[in-house]
Formats: structure tokens, C-alpha cells, sequence
């Protein structure tokens, strides 16, 4: 089974998050850029899968400025190819419209039968890159997925609803899933076995050309929730935090 | 140091064998092993590991490797160094052998997920924490006099303060390193710390064999060193110390290096006047592995020497002590596997330390690592002794001795 | 350009979700501000019940087919596309959910519809809409226009009371005859689908459930390590509650999905709420949408729990769990 993974980079929020002078985007002159989580669980999904059944991993991202190192990270995890798109802006952040759109130009010569990607990524505002890429191509999508099986030839994929009921779906194949977690946390890959990579692979590098943001509402303001009631900060230490504590559940009855 | 952590040994015992072999200096001596068991015999948690050093050695001979690869005994290893110190054969057990194994597993991802968390924070941010690098320095930001940060400081220094990950991050450890800053700053020594531009020591990526990030963080540390002028690079992070003064080199970094009892035991005449208030303390000391029998850097005296300033203070020893000293437990990635230890040991070496502090009557166990301070804080708590021990770090207990101001 | 309003309306196994009463509130508010009427899409196979409690739109439009017995992407996108394709309204509110994600995109890219996801609050200011979406883990706050003349919007919980929706509904059955009730057929083909339902998995039956717990202490990234849960558990114990996480601690399998609280986990009401190193992304802040008392601990003092925590403090959870039991248990006995 061939297996496409395309990756985008968020905004890392261990950072702290700033907004830019124009207020209508985030400030990204200190901004760390890192593979969403759950397209790191995406790669591991699909890595599980050629463990399992055979056949090609294929990652692609889009050029957003230090991605390389994700790349060969990829190839030194077990993923046999890695394409890297370029295009005018990316590195300024283009929405998932656009991104879904060169995905679907870049796929055109990548076949596959299964693509897997995060369910979604914490600066979505446009909804998510797996579905939109899914309209594109025509194919079906389920998202939410924890599992994926391959029963006599077909796909089936654990999907969660709230509450922890979980659904499994048979999927026709070609298809794109959206990965909420893959079956193990996503492996680490030592560095040195990175460091070959960077000799040894290379990155296939395709240009897209501008990109065609269109489907996505526009922003007029980006800002830092004020919170309009925000929580009574007690202070302290471990100590008087713990005696402030033990009044106020005593005071609200919660401790019988 | 040659980087031969890329092939995972297909060949079981033989390709093993050949990385313990050029891994170090003096691997060779892997093949004098008497077969004695002093190694798991001092091995804090020997009992707990069903191939032991000498069992992984004995595998090798008997080329029945496999079930070596199979077991995941190895993450039981705190680098504690004791094996080494006691090898008769002189084997390098802790950098060698040990460390090899560990990166064998982890070339198979055959490591506990808590430490490779541990190793990718590390990759991705420089402290093992996984906190934000640019907030390195957050802990020192309210002090006054202020802090020099080499960057924004611009001029030579003394002393270049080697921080490290936990005492920039961890809130118990931050306070060491505020009172640190006030033992500096008392004796008007010209420090500056790197700040955001310190990266992890490296110490711990290369006891678990993850060479290649060892040599990247190590790397970085250089090329922040190197911008700065200063006479030499005093830190309060053994680990930080055993890494830099025995492995650094070997990448072609070198500088001076001291842990901080050794810069103040030199200047003990300025300091122990400055130390006016009584601090009545029946004290036990400490020995931290990794200033002590690792690598036989022997740092013993001088962080006893540092104590005898403070007026008050009345030094006990506790049996275990100086290269026979009991690990914290925190070295060798063991800071993140206390659930995989407890698991399978049901005892933490720290508090078998905290119970040996207790027989000898000390009311304060004092330590030099960085690692220490929170350990011993919990074992006191996990053992119901608070109130009957306080864990400090020797600058606290300088800081408390210099008064207000 | 229509000025009216939609939303499809959520169910999973015969009951209609949360997130379709704050949708109804939301869609109210905003149809009222437009001028124009709301109307409630409604899919299912024999289900025309649930519309009583969708009192509070002017309509509801409730397509009957088997194939939308239970929710499959592919059947739920092309009657959804199709309806709206045939009447077109200024805005389609959709669940921001497992179900709703399926299908917004989708339907989205069919008809050339612009989308907008995570919104929290539409407001109507000189006739025009706009939106307020959350996005980074609760961190950030987008506002824009609701382009016209018809938009895909996905919405979140926590901008509107679900009450509001559900002000004039009633489970009582006469009340819908007030609300129009269209039962149609849907509007296209429902073969050939390529993607179908194969079973439902009941959750695991926990040794414990939480959302019947009147205590609940919460653990997230912040505990560190597994070894650190033995000190929430002793906290739990002390106060009489139960053990509950965030997504990270379930991921890593050091507890079990039945203690899970959030979007994929459970809601849970308790009487008091611990939060213990949980950043309080809105993906979990999901699960304990209306607690007596939530307290949240956390180091980093800009988490955004902090928003919606009664009592916080900025502290290391691992120092104050055995300080506050011990502290508990002196209170309870002294």
C-alpha cells in the first residue's frame, strides 16, 4: 500500500505568541515553526502501516522555511521519499485552501492509495488541510481516526465521536484519513541516524507557483484573548497556596 | 570520539562487540572481564536487572546476544559510575559498554517513551524540559544587581556561569541558582550566564548513547562560548562538568572548566569572612557521582572545605560516602524513568540516601548537583520525613550564611 | 442575498449533541440580527422526534432516508451539499466535531463556498457578520467578515449558553407543531457510497466513572512523568474524588480513555474541578464546560485556563499535590 503524508508546519506554542504590527497576523520574526503534532502521528500511523503490510511512504510539505531537517527526519524514521513544495509566500503562512490546492497539484505524478494526515492543526482557520485535500481529489474522507486495519483488501478506520464512543468505518480505497492519534506515540529518531540521512537522502524539490488563497474568509483582527473574568490568583508558595486552598473548599463546602 | 552509532548490529553479539570496542578509548579492556560480579554486585540497581554488566558481558562471550537486545534492563542504568570505579579490569563500563547498549536500543526505538520525550525536547529546544529556549534566563530576571547575560553584556567576565537545563527551568532549582548569585555577587566576581544561548550540557544524550545529539548540543555550546571572552567556566552542574572536562574535548572543545566548590575552596580566605551568620546545622554532605568517582574526576575535598567556612555548621559523614556515595538516582536518563525504576525495583536509591542522611543525625543533607535538590526533596517526603530533613544545596546554605544584603 | 440562516442540526445514536443547542442559540441571535429566519437541518431515518427540542428555529428540515440512519461522511456530505446547493442561505453554522470536520470541508470545496472554522461568537454589526474564532490552543482570537453571499461556518462551544438554544424547545410533543417541520427525501442519490458504517464500540467500561464524580482532580502535561499520577491519586483521595486527565496523559496510556475529559473524552459537571498543570486548551476546556468551581494550577501564568478557572494559582503542581493532601487530611480530621 502506497502511502502519502503530507505535513504542515504550525507555530510552535511552547513560544509565547505575538501579534504582528498590522494586528491582522501573528508576528512570526521569533516564531519557532514545527511539524503539527498530529501529522507526527500521521507519519508514525503510516509507518505502522508499511511495518505491517508493505509498500511506500511518501512525505510532502510545503516549504514554510526550516523544514529539511523534519524531512530527513521522515527518511531516517523509514520513509522512502520526500518532496518538498516551494512556492511564493509559504514561508509567510498560506491557508489551508491554498495549501490543499498545491498538495493536489503536487500529488498529480505521486501515486498512492492512502493518504493520512493530522485530523487537524492548532491555526486552522479555513478547516483542515486532510478534508479540503480530500474535495479536491474526489476522495472520501473520515477524520478523527485512531486506528486503521486492513480487513480482506479494505480499510477500516476507528473514528472518535465524544464521549469516548468510538465508530469504525470501512473506507473504499483510494482515500484520505485524518489522524487524531496513531496506535503508538510517534517514534524518536536518533540523531545520528538523522545526520545519514542528511548525506545520504535527498529532498525532492518541486515550485508551485503563487498560491491561491480563495475559500477562506478574511481577518480584520488578530489578538490575545483578554479574559473578562479571569480566575482569583492566589499567591505563595507551595505552602500558602495549600492553606488559601483548604479555606476556599472549606468555605464552599467541599470538604466533608 | 569516533560516531559509530549508525548500524544497528544485525550480527548480534559480534557488531556489538566492534561499536563497544571503538565507542572509547580503552574499550578494548571489555575483553579483560574476570567474570568477578563486582560491577552488579555495587550496581545500585543490579538486583533488578537481569543482565547486569557482567551479564552482558558474558553474553557476549557466549555469543548469545539476542536476549540481551530482548531485555530492557539497561534503562535501569543511572550512570552512577559505581561499576566502573570498582571494575578491577579497569573496564570504561558506564561510557563504554553501558552506553553502547543504550544506543542499540534506542537505534531500535526500544526506549522508554519518557525518555525519548526527554531526548526530543532536547533536539528541539535545547533543554530536555521542553520549555521555550528564549526563556532560559526567566528565573533571573527580577534580581538586582541584574544578572549579565553574555549577549546583552558585551564585555570579558571572569567567570562564564555554566547554568544548565534544571536550574534554568525547574522552580526548586531556581533557587539555587539565585542564591548562587548572591555568593557571586558577594565575593564581586564578574559572572555572565549564556542565557538563551545555552544549550542542554549534553552529559546525559551521551551516557544514553545518543552520540550524534550529544555532539550537536555540544557543538552549540561551543560556538556560544566562543563568542565571548572570559577566563573560565565555572558551573553548579556536576553533570555539566564530568561532560565538558571529559567528553567535550574529544570533539576539539576545550576550555577551564570547575564545578563551583572548586572555584570557591581556591578563594576560601574571601569567602568565609563574608559568611557571618551561624548556620547550626548538623550537616551530611553529599558526594555527587558525577564530580566524584565518574571518570575519577575526584572532586571530594573541596566542597567539604567550602562547608568548613560556614560558621556553625557541624560536618557528619554518612557511611556511603565520597566514591562510594549513592547515586540520586537522576543520571543517565534516570531523571525521567522513575516510573520504569519503580516499577521494577520497588526501592528509589534516593531515598536509601535520605534514610542514611537520617542515621547519622543530620538535620540538613546538603548537595552540589543540580539534579539532587528536587530528588532528595521528594524522597523526603516519600519516606514521611519532612520537618525532620531539609535538602539544601551548598549555595543555599552560603547564601544563608552571608546575611541579608 | 439571502439573510437567511441554517444549522445542521448533531446527533450521535439518538440524541441530539450540545454543540446543536449553542448553534441554535448562535443561529438565533443571528438570524434576528439579519432579519431573517433559521432553520434547523436535520438527517436521520425515522428520527423526525428529535426535531421537538429544535424549538428555538423558525423551521425545522428534517431529511429522512436509511442511509442516514447513523452519521457516514459521504452520505451526510452529499445531502448536506445538496440541500444547501438547492436554496443557498447567507450562513451554514456545522458542529466544530468528529462529525461536522467530516463534512464542512467537503462541502465547502463541492459548491465553491467560502469556510470558516472554530467560531465561538458571530456578532452582527452594520448588517454584516463577523466572525470570532479561537485558534493555537486557545491562544490567539481571529475576527473577520462573514463573506457572503453564503458561508460555511464550524462552531465551538463556549461563546453561547446551550440553554439558549434550547429556551424554546421542549421535549413536550404539541410545542412543535409552532416549528414547521419539512420532511423531505434527500436530495440526491445515496448509493454507491464509499464510506460506511461497519460497527459502534461502546467506550471501555472504566473502573471508574467520572462524569458521576462530584470531585474530579485533572491531571495534563504538567504532572511530567507517570510516576507523579501516585500523587494525584493520594490529592483524589484525600478530597473523596476520582482521577481524571487531559489528551496527553491518555495518549501516553498512563490512564485509561474513561478518564478522559474533553472534545474526545467525556463532559463532565463536578462540583469542584482541580486542574493540575492542564493548559486549558479549548479541545479540553470542552469537557468541563460548566463547573461550580474549577481551580486551576499551572506554571505558566498566560495558560488560558486561567480564563475560565474561578480560583488559579501559578505553581508547581508537583510541590503542592502532597503540601494540599496533607493539608486535607488535617482539615477533614482536626
Amino acid at each position: 500500500m502506497d502511502i502519502v503524508v503530507p505535513i504542515k508546519f504550525v507555530p510552535d506554542l511552547v513560544e509565547e505568541m505575538e501579534i504582528g504590527e498590522s494586528g491582522k497576523a501573528l508576528d512570526r520574526t521569533f516564531m519557532r515553526l514545527i511539524p503539527s503534532e498530529q501529522d507526527d502521528h500521521a507519519l508514525e500511523q503510516a509507518l505502522l502501516l508499511k511495518e505491517r503490510h508493505g509498500g511506500t511512504v511518501t512525505v510532502v510539505t510545503l516549504d514554510a522555511g526550516d523544514v529539511d531537517e523534519t524531512l530527513f527526519t521522515a527518511v531516517a524514521n523509514g520513509a522512502d521519499r520526500a518532496v518538498k513544495v516551494r512556492g511564493e509566500g509559504f514561508d509567510k503562512g498560506i491557508n489551508n485552501h491554498a495549501a490543499s490546492a498545491v498538495l493536489q497539484e503536487a500529488l498529480k505524478d505521486i501515486p498512492f492509495d492512502l493518504i493520512l494526515t493530522g485530523t487537524q492543526a492548532v491555526d486552522d482557520l479555513d478547516g483542515s488541510v486532510g478534508p479540503l485535500l480530500a474535495a479536491r481529489l474526489g476522495l472520501p474522507y473520515v477524520g478523527y481516526i485512531t486506528g486503521i486495519a486492513l480487513e480482506d483488501g479494505k480499510v477500516v478506520a476507528r473514528k472518535e465521536y465524544p464521549g469516548g464512543m468510538v465508530a469504525d468505518m470501512e473506507v473504499a480505497l483510494p482515500a484520505v484519513l485524518g489522524i487524531q492519534a496513531a496506535e503508538k506515540p510517534p517514534r524518536y529518531v536518533v540523531t545520528s541516524l538523522v545526520l545519514e540521512a542528511m548525506k545520504t537522502a535527498t529532498i525532492e524539490e518541486r515550485e508551485a507557483g503563487e498560491a491561491d488563497c480563495s475559500g477562506a474568509a478574511g481577518v480584520t483582527r488578530v489578538y490575545l484573548p483578554q479574559a473578562v473574568e479571569r480566575a482569583r490568583m492566589l499567591e505563595g508558595d507551595a505552602n500558602q497556596v495549600a492553606d488559601a486552598l483548604v479555606a476556599l473548599l472549606k468555605e464552599h463546602r467541599l470538604l466533608s | 570520539m569516533t560516531t559509530v552509532a549508525t548500524t544497528v548490529s544485525t550480527n548480534g553479539g559480534l557488531a556489538f562487540y566492534n561499536k563497544v570496542l571503538e565507542a572509547v578509548p580503552q574499550g578494548e579492556r571489555v575483553r579483560l572481564c574476570l567474570q568477578c560480579g563486582a560491577c552488579s554486585g555495587i550496581c545500585p540497581n543490579g538486583f533488578a536487572m537481569n543482565y547486569p554488566p557482567r551479564s552482558i558481558i558474558a553474553a557476549l562471550r557466549a555469543d548469545d546476544f539476542a536476549p540481551v537486545l530482548e531485555s530492557d534492563a539497561i534503562w535501569l542504568c543511572v550512570a552512577c559510575f559505581a561499576c566502573s570505579n570498582v571494575c578491577p579490569a579497569q573496564i570504561p563500563l558506564t561510557t563504554g559498554l553501558l552506553a553502547a547498549l543504550k544506543n542499540e536500543m534506542l537505534l531500535r526505538g526500544k526506549a522508554p517513551a519518557e525518555l525519548q520525550t526527554a531526548l526530543a525536547n532536547s533536539r528541539r529546544y535545547g533543554n530536555t524540559l521542553g520549555q521555550s529556549p528564549r526563556k532560559r534566563a526567566e528565573w533571573a530576571k527580577d534580581l538586582t544587581p541584574p544578572v549579565p547575560i553574555m549577549a546583552e553584556h558585551k564585555e570579558p567576565v571572569e567567570v562564564l556561569w555554566y547554568v544548565g537545563d534544571y536550574a534554568s527551568y525547574h522552580p526548586r532549582v531556581q533557587k539555587v541558582s539565585r542564591a548562587m548569585v548572591r555568593v557571586f555577587q558577594a565575593m564581586g566576581v564578574k559572572f555572565g550566564i549564556l542565557g538563551p544561548e545555552e544549550n542542554s550540557d549534553g552529559d546525559a544524550q551521551c551516557l544514553i548513547g545518543e552520540v550524534g545529539l550529544f555532539e550537536m548540543l555540544a557543538l552549540k555550546n561551543a560556538r556560544a562560548f566562543d563568542k565571548y571572552e572570559f577566563k573560565e567556566v565555572v558551573t553548579t552542574d556536576p553533570h555539566a562538568y564530568n561532560t565538558m572536562k571529559n567528553e567535550y574535548p574529544g570533539l576539539g572543545v576545550s576550555f577551564p572548566i570547575k564545578h563551583y566548590t572548586q572555584f570557591l575552596a581556591e578563594r576560601f580566605d574571601q569567602l568565609w569572612p563574608l559568611l557571618r551568620r551561624d548556620q547550626k546545622y548538623r550537616v551530611a554532605y553529599h558526594d555527587p557521582c558525577c564530580i566524584g568517582r565518574a571518570n575519577h574526576n575526584d572532586i571530594y575535598d573541596e566542597p567539604r572545605r567550602v562547608l568548613s567556612a560556614i560558621p556553625g555548621i557541624e560536618l557528619v559523614e554518612m557511611p556511603h560516602n565520597r566514591e562510594n556515595s549513592i547515586c540520586c538516582g537522576g543520571g543517565g536518563g534516570g531523571m525521567w524513568l522513575d516510573g520504569f525504576s519503580w516499577e521494577r525495583t520497588r526501592t528509589r536509591t534516593s531515598e536509601w540516601r535520605v534514610a542514611e542522611a537520617l542515621s547519622v543525625g543530620a538535620q540538613v543533607l546538603a548537595v552540589a548537583c543540580t539534579y539532587e535538590t528536587p530528588r532528595f526533596d521528594d524522597a523526603v517526603k516519600s519516606t514521611g520525613h519532612e520537618g525532620d530533613l531539609m535538602v539544601r544545596d551548598i549555595a543555599e546554605l552560603l547564601a544563608e550564611a552571608l546575611g541579608s544584603g | 442575498m439571502s439573510q437567511h440562516i441554517w444549522l445542521v442540526v448533531e446527533t450521535l445514536r439518538g440524541v441530539v449533541s450540545e454543540i446543536s443547542y449553542t448553534m441554535l442559540a448562535a443561529g438565533r441571535e443571528l438570524a434576528d440580527g439579519l432579519g431573517g429566519r433559521l432553520t434547523a437541518l436535520l438527517l436521520g431515518y425515522n428520527t423526525q422526534e428529535l426535531a421537538a427540542t429544535l424549538g428555538a428555529a423558525d423551521s425545522v428540515t428534517y431529511v429522512d432516508h436509511a442511509a442516514l440512519a447513523d452519521f457516514t461522511p459521504d452520505a451526510y456530505q452529499r445531502t448536506i451539499a445538496g440541500m444547501i446547493n438547492e436554496d443557498p442561505p447567507r450562513a451554514v453554522l456545522i458542529g466544530h466535531t468528529s462529525m461536522g470536520m467530516d463534512v464542512a470541508c467537503s462541502v465547502g470545496i463541492q459548491l465553491g463556498v467560502p469556510l470558516i472554522t472554530s467560531c465561538r461568537r458571530i456578532r452582527v454589526e452594520d448588517g454584516t457578520p463577523r466572525y470570532v474564532s479561537v485558534t493555537c490552543g486557545g491562544k490567539v482570537m481571529v475576527e473577520g467578515e462573514i463573506p457572503g453571499p453564503t458561508c460555511l461556518v464550524t462552531m465551538v462551544p463556549g461563546g453561547y449558553k446551550p440553554e439558549a438554544g434550547r429556551r424554546e424547545g421542549a421535549p413536550d410533543p404539541s410545542t412543535w407543531l409552532r416549528t414547521k417541520v419539512y420532511r423531505l427525501a434527500p436530495p440526491t442519490e445515496l448509493n454507491d457510497l464509499r464510506v460506511s458504517l461497519q460497527r459502534y464500540v461502546e467506550p471501555e467500561a472504566g473502573d471508574v466513572d467520572i462524569t458521576r464524580e462530584s470531585i474530579l482532580v485533572s491531571v495534563g502535561r504538567g504532572i511530567q512523568q507517570q510516576d507523579n499520577l501516585k500523587l494525584a491519586e493520594a490529592l483524589a483521595a484525600a478530597l473523596g474524588g476520582a482521577v481524571s486527565a487531559s489528551r496527553p496523559i491518555v495518549d501516553k496510556g498512563w490512564l485509561p480513555t474513561s478518564r478522559l475529559v474533553g472534545k474526545s473524552g467525556k463532559a463532565v459537571k463536578p462540583r469542584l474541578y482541580l486542574a493540575l498543570g492542564i493548559s486549558g486548551a479549548p479541545e479540553h476546556m470542552e469537557g468541563v464546560p460548566d463547573c461550580e468551581t474549577l481551580i486551576a494550577i499551572n506554571t505558566d501564568e498566560r495558560a488560558p485556563i486561567f480564563d475560565a478557572a474561578r480560583y488559579g494559582a501559578v505553581a508547581d503542581v508537583l510541590k503542592l499535590m502532597p503540601v494540599l493532601t496533607e493539608k486535607i487530611k488535617q482539615a477533614k480530621s482536626g
